[in-house]
This record gives C-alpha cells, sequence and structure tokens, in this order.
C-alpha cells in the first residue's frame, strides 16, 4: 500500500528523445492522476448514452428522434449520440483506462511480490518519532522479551524480521499484505470484465422470435424475426433446439389505480434439444428462462393474434390462421395486417384488434383492459397488387396499398361473418394469443460473473485490511534492567494498532 | 382504516418529527456559547457537549425513524410484499436508510455537525415521496417479481444511506471551512470539527458504501440477465448506477492522490451523490427505458 512511486515523477517536464517521452507518456498514462481524470471522463461521456435514444437498444425510437428534430439529429448523429456505447470517444476512453490499469497493475504486482517474499523493514533510527511510541523497563531479560513478543507476533499473524545488533535487538513486524493483494485483486478483475464484455460481443447473439399459440420454430437463422450478432458469430453454432407454444396466459391487475397492470404471464411449451429428441412440457415466465447449451430464451412480451378464416366467392378457403397483431398501448389496441397473394385477386386485410373494446365518443373505438374481456376486431379490405411478387423484402406487419383499392370496412365480433361481393367471406373465429422471445447467447458471462466476485472480494480486502507495522527495539540499560521501545506506523490511520501495541506489550510485561 | 392508510398516516407523522429535529439540528450553527464555555476548544470532538435542543433532535430523529420503519412495515404488510415496488416506496426506504445510518453512527461519534445537512435531505426526501410520488398499495408487476428484487434494492438503498451521510459531512465540512476562511469569529466555530476529521469521516462512510453499491451493481447485472436476457444492457437506469460507480471510484483515487485536498476530494464525493439522486429523480421520470414501470 505504498503511494504511488511513479506519483511525484509523473509531474516532471517531457525530456528530450523519443524513447525519453515515450516512457514519459507511459508514466503520464499510468498515473493515479490520470486514471483518476480517465475515471471522470467515463462517467462524464456516459451520460449521452443514457439521456439519448441508442440504436442499440432499438432503431425506431433514433428515427423517431431524428424525424422529430431533423437538424439537432443529424448534427448529434454525427457525433456518435445514438450509438454512444459503440462511439469512438467512448472506446478510447475505456482503453485508455484499460491500458492504464494494466500499467498500473503489472508493476504493483511485482513490487507487491517483492514485499511478499522480502523481511519487513529494519527498525527507524529514532523509534520515538513514531506514532504510538512507548517505552517501558522490565527486570525479564532482553532474550526472553524478544521470543515472547515473536511468539505474540507468530501467533497472530504478523509477518517478522529479527535483527541482534551491538546495542540490542530490532524486531520488525508487518501485517495486512491482503490490502495491496485485494486491491490488486481488485483493479485486475477489472482487466477481466472488460475481457468477458469483449468475447461476449464479438461471439454472442441475440434475436427476437414471436411465437403463435399451436405454433412453434426450430432454432434457425429464418426463425428469427430480428437477430443481432457478433462479429465472430457462427450460424453453425444454434444449437438446434425445438420450440411449440401450447397455451399463454396473462392476468391484470383488475382493481385500483393499477388497474390494467400485468401481474402474471405464464407460457407453457412443448421443447426439445435438437430435431428428433424427444418433446418436453416446460413452464416458461418473466425472470424464468429456458435454456439449451448456453443459449438462453425469455419471455419478454406478448400480445394478441385474431384467427381469421377468408373464403371465396366459389366457397374455397383462401386463407384460415391466426395472425399476429402488434400491441400499440398499454391496454392492447392492436394492428396487423393479412396478406393472401393466391386469391385470384390478391387481398389484404388492414385491422385493429382491441381486446376490451368500448366506442368513445371521441376517440372512436378503444381498448380499456388488456386482457379480452370484450374484443372486437375492425377490418378494411383492400384488393389489388400486394407487392409481395416484386422480390423486395416487405414489413410483414405492414400493407403498401398504394396500387389496392379499397373494398370496405367494417367491425367484428367473434364469431361474426363479413361478407363482400367482390372477396368472398370474411369470418373472425376467435382470439389466440402470441409471445415474444429473446433469444440470446453472451458467451463471456461466466468471465464477468466471477471476475465480478472477485472484484468485489478484491475490493472488500483493499479498503478494509490495514496495513500496520509495529518495531520493537530492546536493550539493557545499565542497571542491568531491560528496555523495550515500541512504535507502530499505518499509513491509513488505523485505530486499531495502539490496542494490538497494548495487547503485545501486556504479554511482554508478563514475563518474568 | 386500511393497512395502507396507517402507513401513510405514519409517514405523515414522520415528517412532523423531521421538521423538529431539522429545526434543533440547525441551532449547531446558530450559537452555542455554552459549548465555547464547557467543552474542550482543542478537542471538540473527543469531549461531545451536547446542548439541549440537540438532544431533543436527536430524540425526535430516532422517533422519525421509528415512524418510518413502522410506515414501511405496515406498506410491506398492506400489499404483501417487500415495500419497493415503486418510486414512493423507494424514497421511503431511502430516506429511512439514510437517517439510520446517520442515528446509528451517533451512538459511537458525535456528529452533531452534519445531523442537519442529514436531516434536510432525507426531509424533502419523504416529503416529495408523500406529495409527488405516491403510489396506492398494490402488487408488482411481474418483471419485479424476483428473489433479486429484494437482494438488489436492499444493496443499493444501504449503501444510498452511507452515501447520504457522507454528502452530508462533506456539506457541513465545506460549509465550516468556508465560514473559517472567511475569518468567521462566529462562537461555534472554535468547537466545529476540523478538516482532516471529516474528511476521515467521509471517506469511511463512502468506503463502506462502495462495495455495498458494487455488489448491488452485480446483482442488477444478474436479476438483468435473468429477466431481459442480457446482463447489461446500457438501459439509462443501468447506465447511470455505473456513472456513479465511477464517480465514487473517483472519489476513492482522489483521496489517495498526492496534490488533492480534501475539499476537492469531497467535490467530487458529492457529484457521486447528485448522480445517484438523478439516477432516482431524473432517470424514473424524465427517461423511458426498462426500469420506468416501477411507476410514478
Ligand atoms: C477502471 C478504473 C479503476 C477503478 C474503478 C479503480 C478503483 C479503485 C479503488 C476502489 C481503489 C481503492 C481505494 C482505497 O484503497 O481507498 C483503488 C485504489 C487504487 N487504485 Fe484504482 N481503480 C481504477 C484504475 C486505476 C488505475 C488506472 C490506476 C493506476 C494508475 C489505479 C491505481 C490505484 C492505486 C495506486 C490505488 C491504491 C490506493 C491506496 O493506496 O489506497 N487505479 N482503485
Amino acid at each position: 500500500m505504498s503511494p504511488d512511486p511513479k506519483k511525484s515523477r509523473a509531474n516532471e517536464a517531457p525530456p528530450i528523445g523519443f524513447i525519453g517521452s515515450t516512457r514519459w507518456a507511459w508514466r503520464q498514462l499510468t498515473s493515479m492522476r490520470t486514471a483518476l481524470i480517465l475515471l471522470l471522463l467515463l462517467a462524464l461521456a456516459a451520460i449521452p448514452g443514457s439521456l439519448f435514444p441508442q440504436r442499440s437498444a432499438g432503431v425506431s425510437a433514433v428515427n423517431q428522434y431524428l424525424e422529430d428534430n431533423p437538424n439537432l439529429g443529424r448534427v448529434l448523429d454525427a457525433l456518435g449520440m445514438f450509438d454512444v456505447f459503440g462511439s469512438i470517444w467512448f472506446t478510447a476512453i475505456y482503453l485508455l483506462l484499460l491500458i492504464s490499469v494494466i500499467g498500473c497493475v503489472v508493476p504493483r504486482l511485482r513490487a507487491h511480490l517483492d514485499s511478499l517474499r522480502s523481511a519487513p523493514p529494519p527498525v527507524p533510527a529514532d523509534l520515538s518519532r513514531l506514532a504510538d511510541y512507548q517505552q517501558l523497563t522490565t527486570k525479564a531479560s532482553a532474550a526472553d522479551v524478544v521470543t515472547t513478543a515473536e511468539a505474540w507476533f507468530r501467533k497472530h499473524h504478523w509477518r517478522l524480521a529479527t535483527k541482534a545488533a551491538k546495542s540490542g535487538t530490532g524486531l520488525s513486524a508487518e501485517k495486512g499484505y491482503a490490502r495491496e493483494t485485494g486491491n490488486l485483486l481488485f483493479h485486475a478483475s477489472l482487466i477481466v470484465i472488460v475481457v468477458g464484455v469483449a468475447v461476449g460481443a464479438l461471439w454472442g447473439y441475440r434475436g427476437q422470435v414471436l411465437v403463435r399459440e399451436g405454433t412453434g420454430f426450430s432454432n434457425t437463422l429464418v426463425a428469427y424475426d430480428e437477430f443481432s450478432a457478433g462479429r465472430l458469430f457462427d450460424a453453425k453454432n444454434l444449437p438446434p433446439f425445438g420450440f411449440e407454444l401450447e397455451d399463454f396466459e396473462a392476468e391484470f391487475e383488475r382493481e385500483g389505480t393499477q388497474k390494467g397492470s400485468p401481474r402474471q404471464f405464464t407460457a407453457s411449451a412443448l421443447t426439445r434439444s435438437e430435431p428428433g429428441a424427444n418433446w418436453q412440457r416446460e413452464t416458461l415466465e418473466v425472470n424464468h428462462p429456458l435454456e439449451f447449451s448456453g443459449t438462453k430464451i425469455f419471455l419478454t412480451g406478448h400480445g394478441y393474434a385474431p384467427v381469421l378464416t377468408v373464403t371465396d366467392p366459389a366457397g374455397h378457403v383462401q386463407f384460415s390462421d391466426s395472425v399476429i397483431f402488434l400491441p400499440r398501448d398499454g391496454n392492447f389496441t392492436s394492428i396487423g395486417v393479412v396478406k393472401i397473394p393466391d386469391a385470384p385477386q390478391q387481398v389484404g386485410l388492414e385491422g385493429i384488434f382491441l381486446p376490451s373494446a368500448v366506442v368513445d365518443e371521441e376517440r372512436g373505438p378503444i381498448s380499456v383492459f388488456p386482457a379480452p374481456d370484450s374484443p372486437a376486431l375492425f377490418l378494411v379490405a383492400w384488393q389489388g397488387d400486394l407487392g409481395v411478387d416484386s422480390g423486395e423484402p416487405q414489413n410483414v406487419y405492414q400493407l403498401r396499398t398504394e396500387d389496392m383499392k379499397r373494398l370496405g370496412v367494417t367491425s367484428l365480433l367473434p364469431g361474426d361473418v363479413w361478407s363482400l361481393p367482390q372477396l368472398g367471406h370474411v369470418r373472425f373465429e376467435g382470439v389466440d394469443r402470441f409471445i415474444s422471445l429473446q433469444i440470446a447467447h453472451e458467451p463471456g458471462r461466466q468471465l464477468v460473473l466471477v471476475a465480478s466476485i472477485a472484484a468485489l472480494i478484491g475490493l472488500l480486502f483493499g479498503l478494509f485490511v490495514p496495513r500496520r507495522r509495529i518495531w520493537l527495539k530492546v536493550t539493557n540499560d545499565t542497571q542491568k534492567k531491560t528496555v523495550v521501545e515500541v512504535a507502530g506506523l499505518s499509513r491509513q490511520g488505523y485505530a486499531g494498532l495502539s490496542s494490538e501495541i497494548a495487547e503485545m506489550l501486556g504479554e511482554v510485561r508478563r514475563v518474568k | 382504516m386500511t393497512l395502507a392508510q396507517t402507513s401513510l398516516l405514519l409517514v405523515y407523522a414522520s415528517l412532523i418529527a423531521l421538521a423538529i429535529a431539522m429545526i434543533a439540528f440547525a441551532t449547531v450553527y446558530a450559537n452555542t456559547r455554552t459549548k465555547v464555555l464547557v467543552g474542550s476548544a482543542t478537542k471538540p470532538q473527543s469531549q461531545p457537549v451536547r446542548s439541549r435542543a440537540v438532544n431533543i433532535g436527536y430524540s425526535v430523529s430516532w422517533l422519525a425513524l421509528a415512524l418510518l420503519g413502522a410506515a414501511l412495515v405496515t406498506r410491506g404488510l398492506a400489499v404483501m410484499r417487500a415495500p419497493w415496488g415503486n418510486m414512493y416506496e423507494f424514497a421511503l426506504s431511502g430516506a429511512f436508510a439514510g437517517l439510520a445510518a446517520f442515528l446509528v453512527l451517533s451512538l459511537k461519534r458525535n456528529p452533531d455537525w452534519l445531523a442537519v445537512w442529514v436531516v434536510v435531505p432525507v426531509f424533502a426526501l419523504v416529503g416529495l415521496a408523500v406529495t409527488v410520488l405516491y403510489t396506492e398499495a398494490g402488487p408488482l408487476v411481474p418483471a419485479l417479481n424476483s428473489a433479486w428484487l429484494i437482494v438488489h434494492v436492499s444493496a443499493a438503498i444501504v449503501a444510498f444511506g452511507a452515501f447520504t451521510v457522507a454528502a452530508g459531512a462533506s456539506i457541513a465540512c465545506l460549509v465550516i471551512e468556508w465560514m473559517r476562511k472567511r475569518a468567521s469569529d462566529a462562537p461555534w466555530l472554535a468547537t466545529a470539527p476540523t478538516e482532516s476529521v471529516l474528511d476521515r469521516f467521509t471517506y469511511r462512510l463512502t468506503a463502506f458504501g462502495f462495495p455495498i453499491w458494487t455488489f448491488a451493481v452485480i446483482a442488477g447485472a444478474i436479476w438483468a440477465e435473468n429477466a431481459w436476457g442480457r446482463y447489461w444492457g446500457w438501459d439509462p437506469k443501468e447506465t447511470w448506477a455505473l456513472i456513479s460507480w465511477v464517480a465514487y471510484a473517483a472519489y476513492l483515487h482522489a483521496r489517495v492522490t498526492a496534490g488533492w485536498r480534501p475539499n476537492r476530494t469531497m467535490i467530487i464525493g458529492l457529484v457521486g451523490y447528485a448522480t445517484l439522486l438523478f439516477n432516482f429523480f431524473g432517470v424514473n421520470i424524465l427517461i423511458p427505458g426498462l426500469h420506468s414501470y416501477a411507476g410514478i
């Protein structure tokens, strides 16, 4: 726990010459003062990341911001404000900090290993100038005093050095090496945490899958609605599990001011670890993910999937399935589309689904509660070119109606049938649910966890173990009495040192 | 009367007690002639001579603590869970932790000088809780329904309590030193603690709070990994928890950096405390994020 030896030198003017200035720069970078400034800079640099929407958390919020503030938005974007934690300046700060930590851990580790192997420093010439200085005289022999003191130090695990000199015997004792060990463990663990985070960012992946009741997927890239992966990720490493959603239930608060707040979500599913393996029934809840060889499946959201059957005028079934409607508000006013490209003339349906529908005088039909107490479906039918044959990727939740003709609008309750001469019949069969699953693999996470715990343990030792020394000088005076001088030193101003000294001296006094 | 109403009544009672304590403790800075006469000017810390007002301040503060504790317990019983589900409950718990940390310290030490700097923020926190943040008692949203909530939030609250007292000590120190610089001859300055005493006091409390805050951040990451599938997602709440952590780490470094005087070090500590407050008020109210369901 010696003060940073580089501290004083770090303030020197830069020397001339390449090697000289490199060494000077290195000393600057690894000085405590620089670490302090970098820490403050890191805190400062993280702030915009919390104030502006971040691409990493979802592009839509960023696009919305850019739309609302086009000019300011462009400037902010150029500065990396929507991607703070991947920006050059943020990366630069933490990489400098990382180098700084490495540069301070390595020499300190060497120095600490040296101090662990070597004896405590010899007794200073003038003990009386130190704190806790005490002197006592005893009739016991010097040798007995030294043996007793040594025994006390050994018993309490102090590191000891005894040096006999002409004028008496000097005893140096030191304790609390765990402080520096802990400090080094803490700083080294920070390095490991950064490495672990980097591993996760390079090899990890995460994605989102929406699953309707009664349907399922197997874990391949095509199953994902959204997918992002690190640079070194290989799609061959996706564990080939299968998932089928049997049933999903949601409960909401029905009373009081928190009416409508979610209370409990439970999905019951069949899973298997690979094609051909046995299906297993599992319950998936918030905070209780499923796991397949390191990949975790989390329940992150849910919504409604109205079931529709469309038959053409000739009575052929064109479409019969549940359709995901994406929720728009806390009461699950949801919107969705159905595309029927195989109909004689392509057909598209746009809809709003309301789980608890009321018709508001001003706002029109709205949902007033998230549970399906009085479900209703509002549909607009379109006919014409859906644009699906153009080869361009299309959003499955949007209808491009520029080239289509509007056929009509209606509202349906479960069981209702809407008949349109050009189209046939649309039957609103009822409503299923869908869930959104977050599927994630973060390979460095155990490493980060272990290193975090190590950092915490290191921190506790580094902060709370006081490093301290006690020196003893035992001499014979002219009256054949033994004079014992004691002093202690603790850089952390450890208050318990004087009672340790007192306890040790108590033993010495007892020697006859 | 329902349990939730009882709880609210207890909170109001604690506000009254805190208001009295505030006034009583403020007298420390007014004039303490008896202190100068009776107390030793050279060793003010070792010989606490408390005026009657300060004694009343302590008694009423203990009462306020008991009332707040009872309010939290009844609130918890009303909802049958730990009372950490929304901002109202967090604010009450934070106030309780700050006051408790201060009063526990007062058993062994003599923190008269910073009493008012702790009781004022505690009063403000409780006042804001019942006026702006009040939320009806109710069960939790599913994402909050986890054992990690208890672990994570209780650690954060304990650390917050320690940091609150540390901030109080820093402000007391800055005020006292500022008065000394102006060569004020107010009689109470003679017995006021020295800069190094308050510096050590602040350091001890921060060093106590820092590992607990570290633990709270780690527990939060484990919980986030369980609930959302990533241990760290730069959510505003997470980001500010890290900002506070880094600021307090900077404080610890500043304290061992040569050439940094205690007043500058303490300002870094106060910046750390400001980030904690912003995380609680600013982030919950101003910034949308996964944590915003905590509810106002
Ligand atoms: C990520 C950045 C860092 C963090 C979070 C961090 C954190 C800490 C903490 C919490 C302490 C304990 C303070 C105490 O004992 O009172 C400490 C001590 C120390 N740190 Fe760092 N540190 C970081 C980077 C650095 C760097 C880059 C250096 C190198 C120059 C450094 C040098 C030291 C030294 C020398 C001590 C010992 C202080 C003492 O004598 O007590 N730290 N650090």
